[in-house]
């Protein structure tokens, strides 16, 4: 597992208070993970801070399971 | 993601108790209001308004002593009396009010305040600016030895912040409203400002369309060449709901790493935005 992928799923674990074996590439954390419509607000506010990138209001409306989190993440942090 | 952030403790508010309106997370300015508050001695109590909003505030609230944590939809005028009355039964009276709420239909955060439909503008003046005068009003008779209270609003109220529309309308009226209340109070003792605090990533602010290229401009060219943090606004509205602000009323103080007093932009910072395209 990269290294963008352990980091994201140690925030959704944290965030959402789910256990780590349910926090797989495709969970959707509505659907899957029980969070909120603002959970999801903060997952990619939490996101942004850790990695320390910006992601756009259409790429967060994107963002709908762990595994498109680690997708975008691996992307923009090897761009940076 | 969590860092600690020191907040400066002391006596300024030992004895003092106060109601914070508008918590959301531990990104929420109204959070950065209660740890200066807090870390100063005084005793808080909080609303929340809707269950998704109160499981977050509940362990907050906890964290800074509050046993007083209260439903409250400023839509629903009776759920804004149930809780001077439950502040009146419980402490008997209330020395400050940090007022922290708005809201937005999010779809007409983005594009032109043209097309702002008239439920979501009145949906959103009742919200964002009215609930300030009948918090006021409502707090007002238990502030028997005079008190202090504070309103959020953004620069967006008194010039064009793109996408922020309806709500920079709300803002402006918000802040008239601090005036007038000003004026009804101020032979009480009762004190009434607000806060115009810069750009800060909330869960509110997610709201607001492309929200990303604001913070980014500000930080390139305010004053301080920084955006501001829910502490810097916390350290501010302290000064405000203590007496160390006690010949001030009806104000409407920046906290905004100066950038409401710019202009334009120094010519430096353009050469380097031009360099890094």
């Amino acid at each position: 597992m990269s290294d963008v992928a352990e980091r994201v799923k140690k925030i959704v674990i944290e965030h959402l208070g789910v256990d780590a074996d349910k926090v797989v590439d495709n969970a959707n954390f509505i659907e899957d993970l029980g969070a909120d419509s603002l959970d999801t607000v903060e997952l990619v506010m939490a996101f942004e801070e850790e990695f320390s990138v910006e992601i756009p209001d259409d790429a967060a409306e994107t963002i709908v399971t762990v595994g498109d989190a680690v997708r975008f993440l691996d992307k923009a942090t090897a761009a940076s | 993601m969590s860092e600690t952030v020191t907040v400066p403790t002391g006596t300024l508010m030992q004895g003092k108790r106060g109601l914070i309106m508008g918590v959301a997370n531990d990104h929420s300015i109204a959070w950065g209001i209660a740890k200066a508050l807090h870390a100063q001695g005084a005793e808080l109590a909080f609303t929340y308004q809707g269950e998704a909003l109160g499981k977050r505030v509940k362990p907050l609230a906890a964290k800074v002593g509050s046993s007083l944590v209260l439903p409250c939809d400023v839509e629903d005028l009776g759920s804004v009396d149930a809780v001077f009355d439950a502040i009146g039964k419980t402490w008997g009276s209330l020395d400050f009010v940090a007022h922290c709420i708005a809201y937005s239909a999010k779809n007409e955060l983005k594009g032109r305040y043209a097309d702002t439909t008239r439920e979501n503008f009145a949906r959103t003046m009742l919200i964002s600016a009215f609930s300030f005068t009948e918090v006021a009003k409502r707090a007002a008779p238990l502030m028997t030895q005079g008190g202090s209270l504070v309103t959020l609003s953004f620069g967006g109220a008194t010039r064009v912040m793109p996408n922020y529309n309806v709500m920079g309308v709300a803002k402006a009226a918000l802040e008239a409203g601090v005036r007038y209340l000003a004026a009804d109070y101020g032979p009480s003792g009762i004190r009434v400002n607000a806060i115009s605090a810069g750009p800060i990533r909330t869960l509110a602010g997610a709201g607001i369309a492309d929200a990303r290229f604001m913070f980014n401009f500000q930080k390139s060219h305010a004053p301080l060449r920084r955006t501001v943090t829910i502490e810097d606004v916390g350290g501010s509205a302290l000064y405000l709901l203590s007496d160390l602000s006690n010949g001030v009323t009806g104000e409407l103080h920046y906290v905004d790493a100066g950038y409401n007093i710019i202009s334009m932009p120094h010519p430096d910072s353009l050469k380097a935005d031009e360099a890094n395209l």
